[in-house]
């Protein structure tokens, strides 16, 4: 099977790649950019570990093919912000105790960037139906949910 | 995953022409790529339907009916304010079902067309008994053969309002009743539904009648877990009440039989009645009439029809000005200032 051209926008940057159809999106941005902040998680569209935005909605990138992605523009963990320049967020999310281990951590930064999208002032219900395509085995969710609320608060919800 | 050929046509006509015996249509892919990981699933070829145009949009016709374009996501659709006001149980059922990262990517049409959930059809080795997962086997319509439950939430409000599934394929454009889509199981397991090979879903169109219902419609949904997962019973239920009275209700239910089961003899049970809790039980025993169990799950049945008479009463309530928090959850509460679209 011969590899697709692709030409799209990763991180604020243009790519131009080749690959076979069946490359995951996942397996594209960690094995072939080395954007290893992309989780694989449960490789089956349950534990959100994988979370990526495309076009500014959040997918998991280990459902998607990137054969699918020519034209499009990807946001991973790692274009969310950088050391020194956090995305309130990832701010949030370390002042609240909103991760331990990390693993699940990119993947739920992603997803609240999508949720605070859509709805820029969720409420606790709101917030914990937004994340329900993630898992997180360490913090118990409260951190996670309070870090999303407190950016919310800030005005950065937008 | 296995290779494959993948083409990328961007217009109908070109996808029509790309089709070939062993290819299969890629929507969003949530439901094909999952099962093609497994191996359940082997195309020779994928054709990218994501490109072509005209095909995103929802629209109102002359005739009054809405015509949601097979490509539009689930997200998007029970995001539009204009959708949502006027059919809220399709809007309800579709943010029941999944997460926000497969409601982004998923289609209208692909979630129509979704595999079942049963073990039986998504793995390689799939286990021998086929009647071991009591909870996603059919009590209603399978005419004494086992079956895996149609577990699409959309598909339920969406047979209850008469939807009607646009398709085009070699033999020209048709048209087919989402009622008639899912055909009853066979002898064999599989996904079975009325497209013919090569056939390629365009929309999804509700007539005009069906925002008729607007003010009294509510989709309920029992599950394991409040969020992300599918149901293990579920309810649409729309009711048009003049004067006190119901002057019409559509019911179906969802996660009982191999297709979205709407139950006519129920419906017409409640044309003309008062509001009261035990017509609903009464429609309720109707709609699960004829209900068999398989695999130890006479659960299901009972569980069905409570389902239905909340959901009946739900709707009689109202719908709410905005929609839950859990939305389709037994759990959500019924009043709230929270608003999705």
């Amino acid at each position: 099977m011969s590899g697709h051209k692709l030409s799209l926008v990763v991180n604020g940057e243009r790519v131009e790649a080749d690959v076979p159809s069946n490359r995951l999106l996942s397996e594209f941005l960690r094995d072939d950019l080395a954007l290893t902040g992309t989780k694989r998680g449960c490789e089956t569209g349950v534990c959100g570990a994988c979370s990526v935005l495309v076009d500014g909605d959040v997918v998991k990138s280990c459902l998607s093919l990137a054969v699918q992605m020519n034209g499009r523009e990807i946001t991973t963990v790692e274009g969310l912000g950088r050391v020194g320049a956090l995305h309130p967020l990832q701010q949030q999310f370390m002042e609240k105790g909103g991760l331990q281990c990390g693993y699940c951590t990119p993947g739920f930064l992603m997803a609240a960037v999508d949720l605070l999208k859509r709805n820029p002032n969720p409420d606790d219900a709101e917030i914990r139906e937004g994340l329900s395509g993630n898992l997180c085995r360490c913090t118990g969710y409260q951190g996670i949910v309070d870090a999303i609320r407190s950016t919310a608060e800030a005005g950065h919800g937008a | 995953m296995k290779p494959f050929d993948f083409v990328q046509p961007r217009t109908v006509d070109e996808a029509l022409a790309a089709w070939e015996p062993g290819a299969a249509w890629l929507g969003g892919g949530t439901n094909l790529v999952d099962l093609m990981k497994t191996g359940a699933v082997q195309p020779a070829k994928l054709i990218d339907i994501t490109r072509l145009p005209g095909l995103d949009t929802i629209e109102t016709r002359a005739d009054g009916a809405t015509r949601i374009g097979a490509l539009v996501s689930n997200a998007d659709l029970a995001d539009d304010p204009g959708f949502a006001r006027s059919f809220p149980m399709v809007a309800e059922a579709l943010l029941s079902g999944a997460s926000g990262q497969l409601r982004n990517v998923a289609t209208v049409a692909g979630n129509i067309m979704q595999s079942p959930r049963d073990a039986f059809y998504r793995e390689l080795d799939p286990p021998s008994d086929p009647l071991s997962g009591g909870a996603s086997l059919a009590v209603l319509g399978t005419g004494g053969r086992f079956a895996a439950v149609n577990p699409s939430d959309f598909a339920v409000p969406l047979v209850a309002l008469d939807a009607v599934v646009e398709v085009r394929g070699p033999g020209g454009a048709r048209e087919i009743a989402l009622a008639d889509l899912h055909l009853p199981p066979g002898d064999a397991p599989g996904n079975s539904t009325a497209l013919r090979p090569g056939e390629l879903i365009l929309a999804l169109r509700l007539p005009a009648a069906a925002a008729g219902f607007a003010a009294h419609s509510r989709y309920l949904k029992v599950r394991d877990r409040t969020s992300f997962a599918f149901a293990t019973a579920s309810a649409a239920a729309s009711l048009r009440i003049e004067g006190g009275r119901i002057a019409e209700a559509r019911l179906a239910l969802g996660a009982v039989a191999p297709r979205p089961w709407r139950v006519a003899e129920a419906e017409a049970l409640l044309a003309g009645r008062a509001i009261d809790a035990d017509l609903f039980a009464e429609a309720a025993e109707v709609a699960l009439s004829g209900a068999v169990a398989v695999g130890g799950n006479g659960w299901k049945i009972e569980l069905a029809r409570r389902t239905a008479a909340r959901a009946l009463a739900m709707a009689a309530a109202g719908t709410p000005a905005r929609m839950p928090a859990l939305p389709a959850s037994p759990f959500a509460p019924q009043a709230g200032d929270l608003i999705h679209a």
